[in-house]
């Protein structure tokens, strides 16, 4: 799967969890401009999870802070 | 050389800086003119449910007593004993002049109470998560974990260098999912608790432990809120739910229901001992005094008898959990899995209000909040004690009901 690829199956995945329907390029963050709490986070890390059968470990999750960073490491990941 | 030794920086940000929102939280609290909840004072103890708190005859209905062994005449015994003849402390670590005869007795009363091969006697019970935790799972290692888990298990995975891989709370088929991700031969912990302290609900070990197995991990439980009087002897959830024999590793604490202070570890595992040498929680740190032990090695002795009590101590939790609901209040569990009835407020305002509310009538509870608590709950937990008498739980039913119609919790 390209990264592009990886991009357009996560800009769906994210849809429901961004309620306040902000626009999201690859700096976006996931703190600041989504405020996505503990709690969004895991539901979110685990739809990824499944989606791509990956683990995102913590120690993984803590190098991560923007959309461009999730969409880089969920393509390498993925190991194609 | 004189010119650069006198120059400045300019100043660094104020450290305390990032603590601003915390401490706005507690100011807003204390401004609507509630008692401090996390400033109480114990002035006087008289038994293991009542106490004098900020000035008060109060029952104790959130301390982790459960199987109320801090007055047990054989326990203190055995306590000013080892006092007087061992001194009062060790001024050492284990693994040099702090193993005494009273540590050794502990940790044989350990083995006895869970007929497990081997026992470790940790300073504390978040010292023996921190340590077991952070020296099994290595570089590469995989941590599965509960996202639920106690801050100790959290600290363990920090401190250590193993990938952490956390699951929704008591979810079976998510724990499977990751397991499966692993990749192949990687080394892998499964991390679970008999009892979460924050809501009192049970996890589902015969289901989890099995399907761990299956993976081939190795599976660690803490059993901290269990230990003396859940399973047939008193070992915790995996005894109960007949799966003791696959744990690799029961985690637990003195601070709960042997009344005094310490952790433990156990295990069967035939290399386990080698952890006393390389675990650093273990190591550097000075060891129990001779005094602690000596309490904790006769009221372990003591729970392994301890059927009435655990007996009567299920007896009040379900007294109790089927009066606050019968009085209109929401708790963590539907049925009362162990020792601990969750109530849930509606906010932190009011829990701090009802908290009062209870305090002014003559009861203690913990109040606990984010983050320690899931889904950003505010709760008014309760933990039982075997010594607390069928009356006084109908005397604390009667007090919530009065707390909670003037606070407007109930109607």
């Amino acid at each position: 799967m390209t990264e592009a690829e990886v991009d357009e199956r996560i800009r769906a995945l994210i849809e429901p969890f961004n309620k306040k329907g902000v626009t999201i390029t690859n700096d976006t963050t996931f703190a600041n401009d989504l405020e996505f709490d503990s709690l969004t986070v895991m539901d979110f890390v685990a739809e990824i999870e499944d989606e791509f059968d990956i683990i995102i470990s913590m120690n993984q999750q803590a190098e991560i802070e923007t959309y461009g960073q999730l969409v880089t490491a969920v393509h390498k990941l993925q190991g194609s | 050389m004189t010119d650069s030794a006198t120059q400045t920086k300019t100043p660094g940000a104020d450290l305390f800086a990032k603590f601003d929102p915390i401490i706005q939280t507690r100011e807003t609290l204390l401004a609507s003119g509630v008692e401090d909840p996390f400033n109480l004072v114990m002035e006087k103890v008289l038994s293991p449910t009542r106490a004098i708190c900020n000035g008060r005859d109060t029952i104790l209905l959130g301390t982790y007593n459960y199987m109320g062994m801090t007055f047990d005449p054989d326990v203190l015994d055995a306590g000013r004993d080892a006092l007087t003849e061992f001194g009062s402390g060790t001024t050492g670590s284990r693994v040099l002049n702090g193993t005494y005869q009273g540590h050794k007795e502990c940790e044989d009363a350990l083995k006895e109470f869970y007929a497990m091969d081997h026992a470790m006697v940790f300073s504390t019970g978040y010292q023996a998560n921190l340590g077991i935790i952070s020296t099994l799972a290595g570089k590469g290692d995989y941590i599965v974990l509960d996202i639920d888990s106690h801050a100790s298990i959290y600290d363990g995975c920090a401190m250590g260098n193993a990938e952490i891989v956390p699951f929704r709370h008591n979810d079976i088929e998510a724990m499977e999912k990751r397991l499966k991700r692993i990749p192949e031969g990687a080394g892998i912990l499964v991390v679970l608790e008999g009892v979460y302290s924050m809501l009192g609900d049970v996890a589902p070990l015969k289901e989890m432990v099995a399907i761990a197995k299956n993976y081939g991990a190795m599976v660690l439980v803490d059993e901290a809120h269990s230990m003396g009087f859940i399973g047939e002897n008193g070992r915790g959830v995996c005894e109960e739910q007949g799966v003791i024999e696959d744990v690799d590793f029961i985690i637990g604490t003195f601070s709960k229901s042997v009344g005094t202070v310490g952790g433990f570890c156990v295990s069967n595992h035939p290399k386990f001992d080698i952890l006393r040498l390389v675990c650093r929680p273990y190591v550097f740190t000075a060891s129990l005094p001779p005094s602690v032990v000596a309490t904790a090695a006769t009221s372990i002795r003591k729970l392994m008898h301890g059927a009435n009590k655990r007996a009567h101590l299920w007896e009040n939790s379900k007294r109790l959990h089927a009066g606050l609901t019968e009085l209109g209040f929401e708790i963590g569990t539907d049925e009362p899995q162990s020792a601990i009835v969750a109530v849930i407020m509606p906010d932190l305002e009011r829990g701090a209000a009802m908290w009062e509310a209870l305090l002014k009538e003559g009861l203690y509870v913990n109040l606990a909040r984010p983050p320690a608590t899931p889904a950003n709950m505010t709760l008014l937990r309760c933990s039982l004690c075997a010594e607390h008498s069928s009356e006084e739980v109908e005397t604390i039913l009667s007090m919530f009901e009065r707390a909670g119609k003037a606070v407007g919790i109930i109607s």
